[in-house]
């Protein structure tokens, strides 16, 4: 049945290695991360090294090598928003989380990203979360929406019908809420 | 309805679809939603769907159409609506207008004033693009039919006049599509600046059966989403410059590189070309002229460096994205050791309009070496935040000032950031400057690839250069050791520097430093990557003395480098300072002014940050 994943997702760029990424990409858009076994089985279907993958892995930032929190909190630390105060509020949702640019919650309520630049300058400083934009984040607002994050309502929210293509197209039109 | 669904196999098929679509039935009142990312993050998706119920609800004789159209530009006022017959422009509207636009416009013809953009400093109202500065100092090209097409209908592209240039270009010989290109004088938007038509014309000449064309859709500058917001408003005109330039070159292949931050570009991309496919534009025998190619879309992983060539050839094959020495160049040995001739975005989406117009035409716009226009995301302290595209030779002055509208908040304006994190920041007395490549090359600066970011007398300079070697510290990817070394440590000296334990010498230290990353790295990311702090020594060097030798940050920005005081009149004595202050350094009673310790404070800010009244002041 695993395997079968793995097939499909060769099957679906012809077996050809150079397309290791997108493959990649089609394994942790199943999982949500890349989990050592799968990448492993992968590596002997493409006849490609396990160290091969795991460089790829390591080296673009947008792959997971461990699991993500049940909500995802991207916050831009492009140039303008770092002028608008993004470190200050980076830092605060870590020392208020505890939590690390790129690392999970202990809970595993959220992982935080920090991105270069989501290209909504113009809402700057912007917090994304669960593919919801905020502009004009301060700190204190920051900590306020990802108090209001539960460990139940993304339960909820993957019953409903629109949840996910919400989640895939980022730019999903959900309102800002200041 | 008329549909581009079926498969057309010659140019005279191609014509008689697009002599259907240009009849369009003038009594369609049309109503165009943008969805760029800005203006969907406020909201316009509900705001489209209110009007195509509000259209299908209608009824009575009314033929209203209502579409989402790609980002006009005018991001600091979105979500933008207009409305034609009149082209008038709503900015800022939300959901609840959506009734009255459809009311009093959409079916009475009249405008709805309060929604319409005010001029700040004469309050009159405009009631379209062209009456609103913003848009009327601009010139734009590849952003023509951005914001008046559905991106994901090719009917529409059709409808302006797409797919002409490629059916010109069927009918001349590669060398003579080159050889319009190179009359247009049209050189790389990416950065380089490279001109194009010597880069088709090697890659023409190579030998080789297989050939690549590759778009570099890898927009990686923060503060600047010019390729994303071409990529999401009119994807056509991209993949249009690309059949062009592959018919041109000889190639059997396309991929299109994006960016994983940009979902929105992707999906409209991969609809697009689901589209050209059916059409038969993309495929085998394209138009009955025994020419095939296709076209794949490749995420990025997010890494800055697959911006530079042969990094993203590296991460197309599947590897980490390390560049490569460039001895053999890419044109002749590429993707799969493959002529590969690679292109920008915006270099690929300038194509139809130079087949379509001539190559000289092209080259009336411009200075005399750099032609046409070029798409700038104005961001950053600027009233009007926004996408602009504007002549190649206007001056920065009236980029900032007359379409941008000057500084935000009134104050005073200290640099404004080009080419991004390569680039450098240039300083008010070069507001005249031209913007070109060579002008912004001799400031320090570089064109880039398009991000223009204004700093305000707020920002220090110091941290600027901070920012972007951070940056780059993380981005490096570690090939070659003067980049992964350097950085580093000329980020060290700019730490100590930003935190009051600037020594004698560092200033001295850190241009050592720029030359020795200029000269022995290995690619572009680590040649150019002190830039950024080269050309803020060169204009702001008083800046960094400051820092140094008075441990004073003038700007007020670094931590610890400036003291926070409270300004008695402003104080109300409400307490809230005083209740967050971790150390108890302020004191005060109720409604009387407040007091800090300056010898107890520790500089935190959070009585900055607190303070309803803004009594608490950086001195």
């Amino acid at each position: 049945m695993e395997k079968e994943v793995i097939t499909a997702i060769i099957g679906r760029y012809e077996r050809d290695s150079g397309m290791l990424i997108p493959m990649m990409q089609d394994l942790q858009a199943e999982f949500g991360y890349l989990p050592p076994e799968k990448l492993r089985m992968l590596s002997q279907e493409l006849d490609v090294p396990l160290s091969r993958l795991y460089s790829v892995a390591t080296f673009y930032s947008s792959f997971r090598l461990a699991p993500s929190g049940q909500h995802e909190v991207t916050l831009c630390m492009g140039t303008v928003c770092y002028l608008k105060g993004a470190d200050r509020i980076s830092k605060r949702i870590c020392e208020t989380f505890k939590v690390e640019p790129g690392g999970t919650t202990e809970d595993r309520l959220f992982t935080l990203q920090a991105v270069n630049c989501v290209g909504a300058c113009a809402l700057a400083p912007v917090m994304i979360v669960d593919g919801k934009y905020y502009d004009g984040v301060t700190p204190d607002s920051a900590v306020k929406v990802i108090s209001g994050l539960s460990l139940e309502d993304d339960e909820k929210e993957k019953a409903g019908p629109s949840s996910k293509s919400s989640k895939g197209s980022g730019a999903s039109g959900k309102e800002v809420q200041k | 309805m008329i549909a581009a669904d079926e498969r057309v196999k010659s140019p005279e098929e191609l014509k008689k679809v697009q002599k259907k679509l240009k009849k369009r039935d003038k009594s369609v009142v049309s109503v165009r939603v943008c969805i760029g990312t800005g203006c969907a993050a406020r909201g316009s998706h509900k705001i489209y769907e209110s009007f195509r119920e509000a259209a299908e609800n209608a009824g009575g004789g009314v033929k209203v159409e209502a579409k989402c159209v790609g980002c006009h530009g005018f991001c600091e006022r979105g979500p933008i609506v207009v409305i034609d017959p009149g082209n008038i422009l709503y900015q800022r509207v939300e959901e609840p207008d959506v009734d009255e636009i459809f009311r009093e416009t959409v079916l009475g013809g009249k405008v709805v004033e309060r929604l319409l953009y005010e001029d700040p400093d004469t309050g009159e109202k405009a009631k379209t693009e062209e009456m609103i500065p913003f848009y009327n100092a601009q010139r734009r090209i590849v952003l023509k039919e951005n914001g008046r097409i559905d991106p994901t209908s090719i009917e529409d592209y059709i409808a302006v006049g797409g797919f002409t240039a490629l059916l010109k270009a069927m009918t001349m010989d590669p060398g003579e599509i080159i050889d319009e290109v190179e009359k247009s004088g049209l050189r790389g938007r990416g950065g380089g600046g490279f001109l194009t038509a010597r880069k088709w014309r090697s890659c023409h000449a190579a030998s080789g059966k297989e050939k690549y064309v590759i778009c570099n859709g890898d927009e990686g500058d923060p503060g600047a989403f010019m390729d994303r917001s071409i990529m999401e408003g009119n994807p056509y005109s991209i993949l249009e410059g690309m059949i062009i330039g592959a018919y041109a070159i000889g190639a059997s292949r396309g991929y299109i590189y994006v960016r994983n931050e940009y979902p929105l570009a992707v999906e409209h991309l991969r609809k697009a070309l689901d589209q050209l496919r059916i059409f038969g534009l993309l495929g085998e025998d394209i138009l009955g002229a025994g020419f095939s190619f296709d076209i794949r879309i490749n995420r990025g992983g997010g890494a800055f460096v697959c911006g530079e060539s042969t990094a993203l050839i590296a991460s197309l094959e599947g590897r980490a994205g390390e560049p490569r020495a460039k001895y053999v160049h890419t044109v002749e040995s590429g993707l799969k050791k493959k002529p590969t001739n690679l292109n920008n975005v915006e270099t690929w989406a300038n194509i139809p309009a130079i087949i379509n117009g001539g190559g000289e035409k092209f080259a009336k716009i411009g200075t005399k070496n750099s032609k046409g226009t070029k798409v700038f995301s104005l961001v950053g302290k600027v009233v009007n935040t926004g996408l602009v595209e504007v002549p190649m030779g206007m001056t920065l002055r009236e980029i900032v000032y007359d379409i941008g509208g000057g500084v935000k908040d009134g104050k005073a304006f200290k640099a404004v950031q080009t080419g991004g994190p390569s680039g450098g920041c240039i300083p008010a007395e070069y507001l005249d400057a031209k913007v070109d490549f060579d002008e912004l090359t001799k400031l320090g600066s570089m064109m880039g690839s398009g991000g223009m970011i204004v700093m305000d007398e707020d920002n220090c300079m110091v941290n600027v250069a901070k920012y972007f070697l951070n940056f780059l510290r993380q981005e490096s990817c570690g090939k070659c050791t003067p980049c992964r070394e350097g950085i580093p440590q000329m980020l060290h000296i700019l730490d100590r520097i930003t935190s009051g334990r600037g020594e004698e010498g560092d200033i001295e230290m850190l241009e050592e430093l720029a030359e020795l990353l200029a000269d022995a790295s290995l690619c572009a990311l680590g040649k150019t990557a002190a830039n950024p702090v080269m050309s803020t020594i060169r204009y702001f060097r008083e800046e960094y003395e400051t820092h140094i030798k008075e441990k004073r940050c003038p700007a007020r920005e670094c931590r610890g480098m400036f003291l926070y005081d409270i300004d008695e009149e402003a104080c109300r004595g409400c307490g809230i300072c005083a209740k967050n202050c971790p150390i108890d350094a302020i004191t005060g009673e109720r409604k009387e002014p407040h007091v800090i310790d300056q010898a107890k404070c520790t500089k935190c800010g959070t009585c900055f940050e607190k303070c309803p009244f803004n009594a608490v002041v950086k001195v």
